[in-house]
């Protein structure tokens, strides 16, 4: 896995115009099975609901650990979202889609789930 | 040799380099393993654990990870700069990493499993890029505010110490003091290796530092509490235990500075490394004995800690001054110096803990603590606590001088503080009353393996010093001041009366005799004109007698003539 390339697939927006732009960071360690499954439902998650807006980078702490610094990563996966602020973190497998749309604002918080 | 002490041996150990702290724990933290350092808000345990990582940085050549959950690295290196801790240079050099993990609930959205890799990723790095030998995690359990679920916590955070232990990592985990365990997390049960309780007790307003280990697996520790500092040299922890009985001995005499009671002992002087307790009510001039001694040490070359606490030092020197003592000039070569400290800023462990430090410090030949009676507190407290300062000033073979106050109540209550026994000299001042003034005495009550004078002296203390005066002591008892002059007086006159009465009387049989010459002049003078006259009528009785028998013979012839 090339952990610095960005997953997005051609995005469409300008991240200094359009303000429902997604910047977003996978933090894995290693192939673990949390991992793979985190990168699954990140990408199911982001084509379905932010479809040309937004990018991911996935950073791999075993091979650079020096990033891990920077964004406060405790727990493994951890999704941050840079853009828009302000800064959220995920984390977690992303099993629960629901928790990930209220993590990433694009649904209400809902006490009910 | 007990089996604890070879585990001693075997157990390695890395040294704190805080003083008294590896003296407790007979070496150190045990190596490669975590302690726990537990404590409420404030006691220290921040501080303990970075002075264990900058010490280990420069003392040790061991370096060290600092992980910080609650303070960021800028705040802890302005805090630390306070002490003379330069973290960023250290961190420059290599010898230190700060990772502040910054746990914010808000921000995290839980979304699914998820373990705390992160977190020893982070570890990792950060021991891998300087080569570390020491971590501290302050304080991890600030991670359960972080996230929902504690069992995935506690699982990590037992993973966690597992890999500090694999590494072969001395680590120290602080963690706040919580209801009925030593921590609100019980990071006991993952740290059980070493557990350090620090302490922050107030008892009638005044706060003492504690500390104590409350168990160490595989070693031998103190298990008192100990009293600990926090100040501008940072931390340190006092074990002052009694040292017990085996201690040098000298024979050296030192004299007092006041030659009248020098000359009061046959050894001329006090025995090098012995306890002078000087009591006296108020105003018999404790202080300036006080200060006598601590002169008089300066002058001989030696050096003198004057504990004062119910003066300022700047008093004690201007005091000293109109008895023609310069203090100030001793403290400026450097042999005396003054700890002023009113006795209800610490409590009495705090200041025993600063005399340790400052005798550690200053190193002196004699100790002045004026006075003793300033402690306040149980009896049986402060008693233990002067115990402790004779034992450790003894144990250095350092020459004491404690004065006492002595009030009219304490001798009959015995509030003196049980020390007198426990002194070798004990010299007693005391002030009497009489003809409408006040005179100091004093006496030795005791001067222990030296003869001493059981003489009570009058003591003046005057522009020159301290001067001992022999009392009066007659017929009408212990005279002292204008009664021991007035009466040196009377006598004096009686002694000049004395010597009239004998001239007087020397002079009236000079006189008799003068007036018995005369008469006897007189007499002989008598004598002789009674003497001339009888010897001129004798001749002219015999002139007579010649001239009748003269006549009777010419009458004879002439009558024969005629027959």
């Amino acid at each position: 896995m090339s952990h610095d390339q960005p997953r997005s697939e051609t995005p469409v927006a300008d991240p200094d115009t359009d303000p429902g732009y997604y910047q977003l960071r996978l933090y894995v360690a290693g192939q673990t099975v949390k991992s793979l499954t985190a990168m699954a439902n990140l990408k199911r998650i982001c084509e379905e609901h932010l479809a040309g807006h937004f990018e991911v980078k996935v950073i791999d702490l075993l091979e650079n650990p020096q990033l891990a610094e920077g964004d406060q990563i405790l727990a493994i996966p951890t999704l941050v979202r840079r853009l828009p602020t302000p800064l959220k973190r995920i984390i977690g497998d992303l099993s629960n889609t629901e928790r990930v749309l209220v993590g990433l604002d694009l649904r209400p918080k809902d006490t009910s789930i | 040799m007990s089996p604890d002490a070879t585990i001693l041996r075997a157990l390695p150990k890395a040294a704190t380099g805080i003083a008294g702290l590896d003296d407790i724990t007979l070496g150190g933290l045990p190596t490669g393993r975590p302690t726990l350092v537990c404590g409420a808000a404030g006691c220290g345990k921040t501080l303990l654990a970075m002075t264990f990582l900058v010490n280990g940085a420069t003392q040790y050549g061991e370096p060290g990870v600092f992980m910080s959950f609650e303070e960021r690295a800028a705040d802890l290196a302005a805090n630390f700069a306070s002490l003379g801790y330069d973290l960023d240079g250290l961190a420059a050099e290599g010898k230190l990493a700060i990772d502040h993990v910054r746990v914010e609930r808000s921000e995290i959205e839980e979304t699914g499993e998820y373990d705390l890799e992160g977190l020893f990723v982070r570890l990792g790095y950060a021991v891998d890029r300087i080569g570390a030998r020491r971590v501290v995690l302050d304080t991890i359990e600030s991670l359960f505010s972080g996230f929902t679920d504690p069992s995935i916590l506690r699982a990590e955070l037992r993973r966690l110490f597992g890999w500090l232990k694999d590494r072969g990592l001395t680590t120290v985990v602080t963690g706040e003091r919580g209801d009925g365990q030593l921590t609100r997390q019980g990071l006991e049960e993952y740290v059980s290796d070493c557990v350090i309780v620090l302490d922050n007790r107030v008892e009638q307003q005044i706060t003492t530092r504690r500390l104590r280990v409350v168990k160490y697996r595989g070693s031998a520790h103190g298990t008192n509490e100990y009293p600990f500092l926090i100040d501008g040299q940072g931390i340190s922890v006092l074990p002052v235990t009694s040292s017990g009985l085996l201690r040098p001995v000298s024979n050296e005499i030192i004299p007092s500075g006041i030659p009248g009671l020098d000359a009061m002992l046959r050894t001329g002087g006090f025995y090098r490394g012995s306890s002078i307790l000087l009591s006296g009510v108020a105003g018999t001039g404790k202080t300036t004995i006080g200060s006598h001694f601590a002169d008089a040490a300066c002058a001989r070359g030696e050096r003198c800690l004057f504990f004062v606490f119910e003066e300022g030092a700047e008093e004690i020197c201007r005091n000293a001054r109109s008895i023609g003592l310069d203090l100030r000039k001793r403290v400026e070569s450097g042999l005396l110096r003054f700890e002023a400290s009113r006795p209800s800023l610490f409590g009495l462990e705090m200041h025993l803990a600063r005399m340790h430090r400052d005798l550690d410090d200053f190193k002196p030949d004699m100790v002045v603590l004026d006075p003793i009676s300033a402690f306040r507190g149980p009896a049986a407290e402060v008693h233990a606590t002067l115990l402790r300062m004779l034992d450790l000033l003894k144990s250095r073979g350092i020459t004491s001088l404690f004065t006492s106050l002595r009030t009219e109540t304490t001798e009959a209550e015995g509030t003196d503080h049980g020390l007198s026994s426990l002194m070798d000299v004990w010299i007693k001042l005391m002030d009497i009353e009489t003809n409408g003034e006040r005179n100091r005495i004093l006496y030795l009550v005791k001067s222990r393996g030296m003869s001493h004078s059981n003489q009570v002296r009058e003591y003046r203390v005057t522009d020159s010093g301290i001067e001992l005066i022999e009392a009066y002591i007659g017929l009408e008892g212990v005279l002292t001041g204008t009664a021991r002059l007035s009466q040196e007086a009377r006598e004096r006159a009686a002694a000049v009366r004395r010597l009239q009465e004998v001239e007087r009387r020397r002079r009236e049989i000079a006189r008799r005799r003068d007036a018995l010459e005369r008469q006897i002049e007189e007499l002989r003078a008598n004598l002789e004109v009674e003497e001339e006259e009888s010897r001129k009528l004798l001749t002219e009785e015999e002139g007579h007698e010649a001239t009748l028998s003269s006549d009777r013979a010419a009458v004879a012839a002439r009558r024969g003539a005629a027959e």
